[in-house]
């Protein structure tokens, strides 16, 4: 086709204007011949040939993207027809972007932290090794977040090379840069020689590290640093290779930096630093874990040649297992554990998308979250499909003179759903560039002060296709309904004039029924988010047992001191002494795990010589500590300077502890002993003291059986000492500690928290839940009164006429107030209940994300629809107080 | 090419026996669009009366296929004029066409006739 006839169109058809003129000359010229007089001729021609513009039309259509064009036509149409209902538009948009912001911004965290594959070559020949433990559990330490593995494990692991051809290890670990004084967390990476170049990560400067740096003994140690830690903290530098790192006072050169998209294997976090596993022994010197068969930090991965998968794979490892296991056996284990340890199975599962604890904690309320918005979003498109359904009959006369001067109902259609999806499209694109704003925001909520997530939230093809998707959908939501019904309506009936009586019967029908919709849609979000804020609400006023407000929590690190182990209780001592002479401190008490922040240390106990099935939690701690954390003595003693090493072993035990194992809840004098394995020495320890039951590790745990043993009889020391203080209000006490921590040695690094924030840190996810979901649900209850006040007062306007003759023949204002009312009431109870019957089916999506609450307790769902029918009572009152207020007088000569 | 549409049945048929027409008056040479309407009635003894209006649409669409190519010319009254001539893609689709023609005509005219003797034999 010639495609002269788009870009040069006047000289296009210019040139058809002269053939058709050359036509007519000779039609004119063989008329003439014929005989007739030339104004006879002319006329003849031209009657033959008939409209030359028409036929240029014809011609210039033919063939052509005649489609595509009017489109286009109708677009910039419905542009100006958008811009002079400028209100409309702009609410229309407005809610369009929020929502689809909205649903865009949670769809793109999902995208991240679940459908995206690692941003390494092959990601999908990546395999995890786990250990199935077949529920007995595996015993002895967890570091890190992703316990999995312990280094004995790897180093057999590695050596089926038949099964895991190229095998590779990491672990995920805070490593602390300060020499002294405060502490400098950052996020540290354990990474086996292999782990760059299996994963096939390039270098953005220097060289990563290699098979030759991770050997037993690390000579020189090196450090890999991330991208962004490199720009964060050297500013790019390219001199920063070669530079010396100091993780936890051990210098390591900086061999190089890592490209800028890989941030490590743990989907939403981002590594700092990464050192060689190798490096673990010189840094943690006579503690090492590298020997350790019972210290579960490390994560065992594999690329596996092409075409092999995780599944066919499994049971080859779970074949193998019993030859690794029994290899790997720990000598620490008692008979029991190592009886279990025996019996575990290796399995492996796909690694594409790697490991991520975001994921595991977030997945479930993110895709709640998306159905939520998702569930805003379609009943604000209720409202707009209001507003097009009103607007349609504002414009019912230029819709009737369209089709009586012979428009199509399809093209007046196509005109109607092209301004609907210009909004959507407006909207969507505006809502795409808000999605990146929200999405930061949202990431930047589910932080806490230690742990700030790191998500790459791209615009992607898939993010793009969503928010396509979502303008499709929204935009027949609401437009391609209201544009069919105009479309429908025959001209002559909206021509005739005066007011529509019996066709506006449908129409109103459709907005009843959305209003039906929208208050049903809301009572689920409402309820929803309820259930949320109560479980916030239980688990904030959750008792636990302890007076946390005012307690501090300072953990030392003095690895860089070299404390002889011999000197360790008297240098504990006289620190003790020091931190307490801090003017504010009112107690202090050394504690080896930290209540509530999510430590866990538990342990069988012998009593009359039998092993428990229960296994009680253990804590180590000062005399101090109950006056701290105010927990009250119920009967006999605390601890005192009397129970030293020589002593006989003492314990203080809650309550609960003293049901589990003697059938009374204060056992006294009573005597158990520790499961441990044959050969160690086994003391038995006897119930000095009885306190009342506190939680452990988490406010949504039971009050559990817990023992207390005294400080001052411990055998083993670590350079670790996390202790509790006891603080008056006010009191600015980071600076004091430090100071204080700086006397006694410079080397030794502090961290300071309270209590109560690793207690907020550990709600992160039901507050987000919370805030969101109320936030959405209070949005929606709007969005539905906001629906339902429009068609009240549509409804007002319409029936002005009934009303004025009603008021007019007498009927009391009074009356008509309540005629209204119940109008709107029977829709707004037709709504709730199939709102209610909605939450029942839907509510128990939720139950595992709550805390002392029924997915379906009745009160709360009475409460959500009471709070939704007193919205929706206000927002009609409005408009039904106006009809009874009508004069009727005016009502009637309107007509 | 873009479509316009589907045209009905009839609407193709006329369409095409136009183009055909159009192609079959081009086989005696080059001629310009009054020359071909003129030719087309005339040796049709009028049976087919060819709009004017519609055979500017059918030459471009035919000139669009690549069937006839064009160019302005002077007429033989000395008046400017745009010149047909059919294309060796023209001429293979004309014969293409006349075949397609001619097995129908027949098959239609097999199909018309007995009907006509079965008339009678139906009460």
């Amino acid at each position: 086709m010639s495609w002269r006839r788009y870009f040069r169109r006047a000289a296009w058809d210019a040139e058809r204007r002269a053939e058709l003129d050359a036509h007519i000359a000779h039609e004119i010229d063989d008329n003439i011949a014929r005989g007739m007089s030339l104004a006879a001729a002319r006329t003849a021609a031209h009657r033959k040939l008939g409209n030359p513009a028409l036929i240029r039309e014809d011609i210039y259509r033919m063939n052509t993207i005649r489609w595509l064009e009017s489109v286009w036509q109708d677009a910039r149409y419905a542009a100006r027809v958008l811009r002079r209902s400028r209100a409309f538009a702009v609410v229309a948009i407005l809610s369009l972007t929020l929502g689809i912001g909205a649903n865009t911004a949670i769809f793109g965290l999902i995208e991240a932290v679940r459908l995206r594959t690692l941003p390494v070559p092959h990601p999908e020949t990546l395999v995890a090794v786990n250990v199935d433990s077949h529920g007995w559990g595996r015993t002895g330490e967890f570091v890190g977040r992703f316990g999995r593995m312990t280094n004995p494990l790897w180093e057999r692991l590695r050596t089926e090379r038949d099964l895991l051809p190229q095998p590779f290890a990491w672990g995920v670990q805070q490593f602390d840069l300060a020499d002294g004084g405060e502490s400098q967390p950052v996020d540290g990476l354990w990474v086996s020689g292999e782990f760059f170049d299996t994963l096939g990560v390039r270098p953005a400067a220097g060289r990563l590290i290699r098979h030759d740096d991770d050997s037993r003994g690390c000579p020189t140690p090196v450090a890999v640093l991330s991208h962004g830690f490199w720009q964060r903290q050297y500013g790019g530098a390219p001199d920063a290779v070669g530079r010396t790192l100091r993780v936890y006072g051990v210098p390591m050169t900086i061999a190089g930096v890592s490209e800028p998209r890989f941030t490590g294997l743990d989907v939403g976090r981002n590594f700092d630093v990464a050192i060689p596993l190798c490096a673990e022994a010189v840094v943690r010197g006579n503690r090492s874990r590298l020997n350790r068969a019972d210290s579960w930090w490390l994560v065992v991965m594999a690329r596996l040649a092409p075409g092999v998968t995780a599944e066919a794979l499994s049971p080859k490892l779970a074949a193998r297992s019993a030859t690794v296991f029994a290899a790997t056996a720990p000598a620490t284990y008692t008979t029991t554990d190592k009886e279990h340890y025996l019996q575990f199975t290796l399995t492996a599962a796909g690694a594409a998308r790697g490991v991520s604890g975001l994921r595991t904690n977030y997945e479930q309320p993110l895709w709640l979250l998306l159905g939520i918005a998702g569930a805003v979003l379609v009943i604000a498109c209720g409202n707009l499909a209001n507003l097009m359904l009103a607007r349609a009959r504002a414009r019912e006369r230029e819709i009737a003179v369209r089709l009586a001067i012979g428009a199509s109902r399809g093209r007046v259609l196509r005109q109607l759903v092209v301004e609907s999806v210009l909004l959507s499209a407006v909207g969507a694109v505006l809502g795409a560039a808000l999605a990146g704003v929200l999405g930061r925001a949202l990431v930047a909520l589910i932080g806490t002060p230690g742990t700030t997530y790191f998500v790459d939230l791209e615009l992607n093809w898939r993010v793009l296709g969503f928010v396509g998707l979502l303008a499709l959908v929204t935009s027949a939501l609401f437009g391609v309904l209201p544009a069919v019904r105009a479309a429908r309506t025959p001209p002559r009936a909206m021509l005739s004039g005066g007011r529509g009586t019996s066709e506006g019967r449908e129409r109103v029908l459709a907005r009843r029924l959305l209003v039906v919709g929208q208050v049903a849609l809301s009572l689920v979000l409402l309820v929803g988010a309820l259930l949320f804020v109560v479980t916030l609400r239980n688990l904030q006023a959750a008792d636990t047992g302890m007076q946390t407000a005012g307690v501090v929590v300072a953990e030392f690190d003095s690895r860089r001191s070299q404390i002889a182990d011999e000197r360790r209780p008297e240098f504990e001592r006289q620190f003790m002494q020091r931190l307490a002479a801090i003017p504010g401190v009112e107690a202090v008490s050394p504690v080896a795990i930290v209540p509530m922040n999510g430590n866990t240390w538990n342990d069988a106990i012998v009593v009359d010589g039998k092993p428990s099935q229960i296994y009680p939690n253990i804590n180590r701690v000062g005399p101090a500590f109950f006056d701290v954390l105010g927990i009250p003595l119920v009967a006999g003693r605390l601890f005192t300077v009397q129970d030293t090493p020589s002593a006989p072993r003492v314990a203080i035990v809650n309550e609960a502890f003293g049901r589990a194992f003697y059938n009374t809840p204060t056992p006294l004098n009573q005597e158990f002993r520790f499961d441990v394995p044959a050969g160690e020495p086994n003391p038995p320890y006897q119930i000095v003291g009885v306190v009342r039951n506190t939680k452990y590790s988490d406010s949504r745990d039971e009050f559990g059986p817990l023992v207390f043993l005294a400080d001052s009889q411990a055998t083993r020391w670590t350079v670790f000492l996390s202790t509790v203080l006891r603080t008056r209000p006010g009191a600015a006490l980071t600076p004091a500690l430090i100071a204080a921590t700086r006397e006694v040695d410079p080397r030794i690094v502090v961290s300071v928290q309270t209590i109560e924030s690793q207690m907020q840190g550990a709600l992160v996810r039901e507050r987000l839940m919370a805030t969101l979901s109320g936030f959405f649900g209070a949005l929606a209850s709007l969005l539905a009164a906001v629906g339902l006040y429009g068609l009240m007062a549509y409804l007002v306007a319409r029936r002005r006429f009934e009303i004025g003759l009603r008021l007019a023949l007498g009927a009391e204002p009074r009356r008509v107030l309540s005629m209204m009312i119940r109008e709107s009431a029977v829709l707004v109870v037709i709504g709730l209940v199939i709102g209610a019957g909605l939450a029942w089916l839907t509510t128990g999506w939720a139950a595992t994300l709550l805390f002392g609450l029924e997915p379906k307790d009745p009160v709360l769902f009475a409460s959500a629809a009471l709070a939704l029918a007193a919205m929706a009572l206000a927002a009609s009152f409005i408009p039904a107080l106006r009809a009874s207020r009508l004069d009727p007088t005016t009502a009637l000569r309107a007509e | 090419m873009g479509k316009r549409g589907t045209p009905t049945l009839q609407e193709d048929f006329l369409q095409g026996t136009l183009d055909v027409l159009i192609l079959r008056t081009l086989v005696l040479g080059p001629a310009h669009g009054h020359t071909i309407a003129s030719v087309i009635e005339h040796s049709s003894e009028d049976v087919l009366r060819v709009e004017h209006g519609s055979l500017y649409p059918a030459l471009h669409r035919l000139e669009d296929r690549g069937w006839i190519a064009s160019e302005w010319g002077v007429s033989d009254n000395n008046r400017k004029a745009r010149f047909y001539k059919l294309t060796r893609a023209g001429r293979r689709e004309l014969a293409d066409q006349t075949s397609r023609w001619e097995t129908m005509a027949r098959a239609v005219t097999r199909i018309l006739r007995p009907a006509v003797g079965a008339k009678g034999s139906r009460p």
